[in-house]
């Protein structure tokens, strides 16, 4: 019997031929933190082990709350340059790189045929280049450090094919959140997502990074894209070491296959406080904003920021924009193409690359009462820092759009 | 062995998400167990944990636990004195959280039907059944390595005694 991609990685890995529903305890080939490091290193000492079994499997990423807002995140940081150092983690990037995903992903760890781990749920994201990557728990990642190895279950896979022909104001943000407002927030609960179709074939990498960074937005284990030339062209160079993508079989069985056309949908809106409270933006076209975030792991690339320069170019915003490029690589390529003068001229506060105001730690949170418009992948209750704010979620462009009108505002046409 | 608890119910509806379980802006602040569970359900129920007692047991509908990864949202919970949740769904992050916490996470969509909020339940691991005002409902057992976890009251502790004895 033939096998998905998950249950091909999981034999791999386990040197056994495993289905969906197995355990398996096996190695990641990768395993990524970010300030959370803090704390799993003082997991990690509790368990009494002195050395990280494979240090060079460690990366670690600094990201939530850079550069330090307060004393305790910088006492978090100083505890994890610390134990870096004691531990011979060479894998470490400071608080001047950019945002996890972002930075794992150029830095050549996301890798076809790797089992990679994190300990955050949108680790996902590696998919996009034929990865199995998976968002774990804290205790977890310390287990890894100390043993080099985690139990998983091998899940089912749910392929999802998007066909059609993309409009010109269509992201592939809209086509996940139209997606998730169809399948549900949990319709991916546990399942491996492989998203396939024409329209993933023609999307660029950064473009497929979205729909796997979303699909946590699904509930999924992972979401995974399968490598093509645009993929090998993207590693070329890139690559911290050798690999061999993995492809699911004719013949696997899948748990569902759902396809989708996307030709007439228009730009997809979430209101708050669920990823699945999907609706056209026709529908919410007025409400008014207090504050736009452009940016984020889900739409920081040059792609998405050139979408939202595209709108912004030579117009004014009425109200708070922030825009956050994913990494400073990024940032530097938006700057060399104008981009960021055109965010500057619109009245725009350009911030460091980060996870910024996306979990309400820092840099942009809310009042009561106030509504932000965001590129982010969550829009739940108090996420940037307020219970009494709402969080509506759209794409670069609507989002841009929309920071010039004040109010939610359909990129068609503008 | 872990083989039953019996205790107060407290009983929330679906898609409860992690940030209103624990919510963002504490995530990175170091903190114990016992701190963090006073910020247990902070945005979905602020007076929560003044009123849940040790050995309460926490019930919920689908996709419970969606979003982040913070395991604080199971550690906190623990901490305010869960012994076990009963949902319809859990979210898989969170579900392997619960358990790592050494905190049983149990799905039973019927159960969760039949439960009233405050009633007192008995859940009983061995052989796999919960017992309400309304009837018994069983689950499946968990596997082995689920619940050596469980029975070490966690992933560190289990990882730690596996350590010990090799």
């Amino acid at each position: 019997m033939g096998k998905t991609f998950a249950e091909k990685l999981f034999s791999n890995k386990s040197g056994r031929d495993v289905f969906a529903g197995a355990i398996v305890s096996v190695e990641p080939d990768y395993v990524m933190s970010h300030d959370n490091a803090a704390a799993i290193s003082g997991t990690f000492k509790k368990i009494g082990v002195k050395q990280i079994k494979y240090p060079e499997r460690v990366v670690i990423i600094l990201d939530h709350e850079i550069p330090a807002p307060k004393e305790s995140s910088a006492s978090n940081h100083k505890e994890i340059r610390t134990f870096v150092n004691e531990q011979g983690i060479d894998n470490f990037y400071d608080v001047n790189n950019g945002i996890c995903h972002q930075v794992f992903t150029e830095q050549g760890f996301a890798l076809p045929g790797k089992l990679i781990v994190g300990s955050d749920s949108h680790t996902t994201t590696y998919g996009a280049m034929g990865a199995f990557s998976a968002g774990i728990g804290r205790s977890e990642v310390a287990a890894i450090w100390a043993t080099g190895e985690l139990w998983f279950s091998v899940p089912e896979t749910i392929k999802i094919i998007i066909n059609g022909q993309m409009s010109k104001f269509i992201s592939p943000k809209d086509i996940a959140l139209y997606i998730i407002g169809q399948i549900g927030a949990d319709g991916g609960d546990y399942k491996a997502i492989e998203f396939t179709g024409e329209v993933v074939d023609n999307m660029s990498v950064a473009d497929r990074m979205v729909l796997t960074n979303m699909a946590a937005e699904m509930g999924a284990k992972n979401g995974y894209v399968l490598p093509d030339q645009k993929t090998l062209d993207y590693l070329k160079g890139r690559a911290k070491v050798d690999f061999t993508p993995i492809y699911s079989d004719e013949d696997a069985n899948y748990y569902k296959t759902l396809t989708f056309d996307i030709s007439n949908i228009s730009a997809s809106v979430a209101k708050p406080h669920t990823v699945d409270n999907y609706v056209p933006i026709t529908e919410v076209e007025g409400i008014k904003l207090d504050q736009a975030l452009i940016g984020t792991c889900t739409n920081g690339r040059l792609e998405d920021l050139r979408d939202a320069a595209k709108v912004l170019d030579g117009k004014k915003v009425k109200i708070r924009t922030l825009v956050i490029p994913a990494s400073w690589n990024v940032y530097k390529d938006a700057m060399k193409e104008g981009l960021l003068e055109i965010f500057i001229d619109a009245g725009a506060i350009i911030l460091n690359p980060g996870c910024g105001p996306c979990l309400g730690a820092h840099q942009g949170v809310m009042a009561p009462g106030e509504r932000t418009f965001s590129t982010a992948n969550r829009n739940f209750k108090g996420r940037m820092g307020c219970r009494d704010a709402e969080i509506y979620l759209g794409s670069p462009a609507s989002v841009a759009a929309s920071a010039i009108t004040g109010k939610i505002t359909n990129p068609e046409g503008k | 062995m872990i083989n039953e608890f019996k205790g107060k119910v407290w009983k929330y509806g679906d898609d409860i998400n992690t940030d209103v379980i624990f919510p963002g802006k504490y995530t990175y602040q170091k903190m114990e167990p016992e701190e963090m569970a006073k910020y247990a359900l902070e945005d979905l129920d602020p007076e929560f944990v003044n009123k849940v007692s040790d050995g309460d047991i926490l019930v919920a509908g689908k996709n419970f636990g969606m979003g982040s990864s913070r395991e604080q949202a199971a550690i906190a919970i623990k901490y305010a004195g869960i012994r076990v949740i009963i949902a319809k769904s859990f979210s898989r992050i969170y579900f392997r959280n619960a358990i790592n916490a050494g905190m049983p996470a149990i799905k039973s969509p019927e159960a969760v039907e039949a439960i009233e909020n405050g009633e007192e339940i008995v859940v009983d691991m061995k052989n796999g059944k919960i017992i309400t005002s309304k009837g018994e409902f069983v689950f499946p057992p968990y596997p082995k390595t689920v619940m050596e976890i469980l029975e070490n009251n966690g992933l560190i502790n289990f990882i730690k005694n596996k350590i010990k004895n090799s």
